[in-house]
């Protein structure tokens, strides 16, 4: 499982990235959904986002999920090529599958790279 | 064994088998004046219509039914499904011609029977579930939970409580729930299971506040568990002015035992498809009564069958269609699927009768605890209490590469259908077995000990799994492909534009 120090992660498997702004799904999220064949982005530049708003639709070949905010800000970027390749959440969840940017920022109790390890252990019987 | 993903049988399309001017049909001559065609612009002369004699037609599909695997051929555990043996004899009286050859519009006086039939069903339905009232419209289960949804919100606006605009669905929900919710416009709110797999009250209880329209709970629910603290969660829905949907789904675990309406639920689909023994599979025909307890019965769709002249010392009662008085409206063209559903499940709830029907729900669970003792020490069962007619295990095992797909599809090459797979969402790869009533433990035993042969495999031919099924026409089937590329027509024509 791969989870960068430089990220914050949320319980509900989403990272975000404190020094660009940009934020998506873990490692973890992509590999429990396996081939991801659908993405929505659900937010649109300009947008109001915080913790808990639903920033896409995901579906994979097993299920479909939402993805939530993991900070608080105004969207400044959409990944708009995303949505045509799908497939690079889970090639490159961390880089070219970044979903959305946002200024501002605040990501209240986010979980750093070490907590969010233990958090996924904890789940995988 | 050979491990390939090519076909082993190849069976051309109908298409490749057409050859210019062969024939199955020849038209007598004409009989009535002829006609014009239609215009030009209005005539397509590009439609590869195949040209074949009535004996091929009949052997190429014959060929391509036998690729079919169904309940008639071998067990079906498709957990939540409910893919029980439907007895032959449904198909009989869904065919005799008094049900066969009528029309939805003939008048009433012309169709007592088939009205009967229904007026019967209906009260058949309210006794076993112990509802008010009942409709038989709706098409199938989520097209009932819509419709229940419905008369739950007409209910709420009838009594000018506007304010209620939230459906709390627990996280084992099945997918229909929050949507047939979310098609009417409520918004969704999750609420997780406890450690027992019960609806965790204290997440339920924070949300019950004056906005809640209800919840839908399915029980048992879609872990086979029947949920402990039921009468606890209808009644702090109940006490926040909220109504409880049923999702029955399940409804076989409780034939006979426990009635929902009973229970305090106020309004329920039921899935004949499933319950009731008419075939499904492969998108049809479905049907999905709803039930009401009496503080809903003036809100179901209309028409409803009912008696319109009481029976007197010479005539019987005359059946015909009655409107509830504040009815949300139609919810489907004619009366619901009257030969597909109705006529099938009147079949089977005569032939079982009460106690019949008592058997149905006690076999169904029995069934599954036996296999659930057989498996639980191969495959580790999350939520391991008894269970009601299904269970989910955990298709995967410890320092494996092995997922519950993989087991899935090798169950294939042991003559038995995989059960459901990766639902529910909350048992990571999942694997939800239902065996119902009418399997017999040799086949019950044959099936468990496949599965703990399987066990055995993922540890010692890993690859035997991951390449499976085997023995099957064709091998693993490229489901990202599939998911990614949704391209399902043979041929195109020729001037069709895909951006259009």
């Amino acid at each position: 499982m791969n989870t960068p120090a430089n990220l914050k992660y949320t319980k509900s498997d989403e990272w975000f990235d404190p020094a660009t702004g940009k934020m998506g799904l873990t490692d973890y999220a992509q590999n429990q959904l396996s081939d991801i064949v659908f993405l929505e982005i659900l937010v649109e530049v300009g947008d109001a986002v915080e913790p808990g708003k639903a920033i896409a639709s995901v579906e994979s070949v097993k299920a479909s999920a939402e993805t939530y905010a993991a900070a608080k800000g105004n969207v400044t970027a959409v990944n708009s090529a995303l949505s045509d390749k799908p497939e690079t959440l889970n090639s490159d969840p961390y880089g070219d599958g970044w979903m959305i940017q946002i200024e501002g920022g605040d990501f209240g109790d986010a979980m750093d790279a070490a907590a969010y390890e233990e958090y996924c252990a904890g789940r995988t019987h | 064994m050979t491990e390939t993903t090519s076909p082993k049988i190849v069976e051309p399309t109908i298409f490749d088998l057409s050859s210019p001017g062969r024939t199955g049909v020849t038209f007598p001559a004409s009989d009535v004046p002829e006609a014009g065609l239609p215009p030009k612009g209005l005539l397509r002369s590009d439609l590869p219509l195949p040209e074949l004699a009535e004996v091929d037609v009949v052997r190429h599909y014959m060929h391509l039914s036998k690729f079919n695997y169904s309940v008639d051929s071998g067990f079906y555990p498709l957990g939540s499904c409910t893919m029980k043996y439907n007895p032959k004899i449904n198909e009989d009286t869904c065919r005799l011609p008094g049900f066969l050859h009528t029309h939805p519009l003939q008048p009433i006086e012309t169709v007592q029977g088939n009205l009967a039939l229904m007026y019967t069903l209906q009260e058949w339905l309210k006794e076993i579930s112990g509802f008010a009232a009942v409709t038989l419209q709706p098409a199938a289960g989520a097209h009932g939970e819509f419709t229940g949804v419905l008369i739950m919100r007409a209910y709420h606006k009838s009594r000018g409580d506007t304010k209620r605009v939230k459906m709390l669905i627990p996280d084992s929900a099945h997918g229909t729930n929050p949507a047939s919710s979310g098609m009417i416009g409520l918004n969704i709110v999750t609420i997780p299971s406890d450690e027992r797999g019960n609806v965790d009250l204290k997440v339920l209880k924070e949300q019950c506040d004056d906005t809640v329209v209800g919840i839908m709970v399915t029980n048992p629910n879609t872990l086979g568990m029947f949920d402990e603290n039921i009468e606890q969660v209808i009644k702090m829905v109940h006490d926040c002015g909220g109504l409880v949907y049923g999702d029955g789904a399940n409804l076989n675990a409780l034939l006979g035992i426990v009635r929902p309406g009973d229970l305090g639920i106020d309004v329920m689909h039921f899935n004949l498809h499933k319950t009731f023994a008419v075939p499904h599979g492969g998108g049809g025909p479905g049907s999905g009564p709803v039930g009401v307890a009496a503080h809903l019965a003036d809100f179901l769709p209309e028409p409803l069958v009912g008696i319109v002249e009481e029976e007197n010392d010479e005539e019987p009662p005359l059946f015909g269609f009655i409107k509830p008085e504040k009815s949300i409206g139609r919810m489907k063209s004619f009366h619901g699927h009257f030969g597909g559903g109705l006529v099938r499940s009147f079949t089977y709830i005569a032939m079982h009768g009460p106690d019949g029907l008592k058997d149905i729900a006690q076999y169904a669970v029995l069934n599954a605890n036996y296999l659930l003792a057989r498996l639980r020490d191969t495959y580790h069962v999350p939520y391991d209490r008894i269970c009601m007619h299904e269970f989910v295990a955990e298709g995967q095992f410890a320092g494996s590469d092995v997922r519950a797909l993989d087991i899935a599809k090798r169950l294939m090459d042991y003559n038995f259908h995989p059960p459901t797979n990766y639902f529910p969402l909350i048992v990571h790869e999942a694997l939800m077995i239902e065996p119902t009533e009418t399997e017999n433990k040799d086949t019950l035993d044959a099936f468990a000990d496949a599965l703990i042969k399987i066990a055995d495999e993922a540890k010692t031919s890993p690859e035997l799994l991951h390449s499976a099924p085997h023995i099957t026409p064709f091998g693993r089937m490229d489901e990202v492909k599939a998911a990614r590329e949704l391209v399902l027509c043979c041929w195109l024509p020729e001037n069709y534009d895909e951006n259009a």
